[in-house]
């Protein structure tokens, strides 16, 4: 496969990765935390909703997703240009709306609507562009230097 | 807010294109390359920053309204790619700032609901 075709797959499954554990983190903690309830802003109250939160679960699933979103930004960085990067994971934004309009049935105001549209365009825009505009030292580069 | 989160975000690039790109996509050799990436020195600059503009978010959002303050972020959009042209010497096409600036007033729009 060429690489460039090659490396274009590879920012996309790492970026698709971004979205869908960064968006699978925030809900799963935004349930975790509905179920543990409001948290009293006291010592006493903070310490309460520290035991709460360790003993959750659904906030360790949501930490492991949130680990897992770290780690694809971080490797997918390690490759591709963060101009590239950065726009490409606003898409979340636009999955999310999706997500809500589907399975919550939420009503979305008209005014989000343009706003998931130009977020699709920006997206489609940018990743039209090529992800890699800077050298990049390769590990199998480095290890032939060495030996 | 947005200062810290950009600053942060680019220390991170920085670092992990000093590091170098995993040679292939196992476990194994993510965990390598993982373990490397935190010993890289711009990694721990990136933390601290991120987490400053995490405080600036709370401490924001104590002063002016919610409605205000998360559609104003998505200006890091711009902010960013600033940053990866000018420091990281990334190559930013027009297309790309077009990308960019339909983004950045995209999530403007779906933040302010």
């Amino acid at each position: 496969m060429p690489s460039e075709k090659r490396l274009r797959i590879k920012t996309l499954v790492m970026v698709l990765a971004m979205v869908v554990c960064a968006n699978a983190g925030d809900l799963l903690l935004k349930r975790g935390m509905t179920q543990i309830g409001a948290v009293e802003l006291t010592a006493q109250g903070i310490a309460q909703a520290f035991r709460l939160t360790v003993a959750n679960a659904t906030i360790w699933v949501a930490i492991f997703f949130l680990i897992g979103f770290m780690v694809s930004y971080m490797t997918v960085l390690s490759w591709a240009d963060y101009s590239y990067v950065m726009p490409a994971g606003a898409f979340g934004y636009a999955v999310l709306t999706f997500l809500a309009v589907i399975f919550l049935h939420e009503s979305v105001s008209p005014r989000r609507w343009i706003g998931v549209v130009l977020i699709c365009v920006g997206v489609l825009l940018v990743g039209r562009t090529r992800p890699r505009t800077t050298e990049v030292p390769s590990e199998a580069v480095m290890q032939c230097e060495s030996s | 807010m947005i200062l810290g989160s950009t600053g942060g975000e680019i220390a991170i690039t920085h670092g992990m294109k000093s590091v170098g790109e995993p040679a292939r996509l196992r476990p194994r050799a993510v965990l390598q390359f993982l373990g490397r990436a935190v010993r890289n020195g711009w990694f721990w600059t990136g933390v601290p920053l991120m987490a400053l503009s995490f405080y600036a978010l709370l401490v924001l959002l104590s002063w002016a309204p919610i409605s205000l303050v998360i559609p104003a972020s998505a200006l890091s959009y711009v902010v960013g790619t600033f940053g990866a042209k000018f420091i990281l010497g990334e190559d930013v096409s027009t297309a790309r700032w077009a990308g960019v600036i339909l983004v950045c007033i995209g999530v403007a729009l779906v933040a302010a609901g």
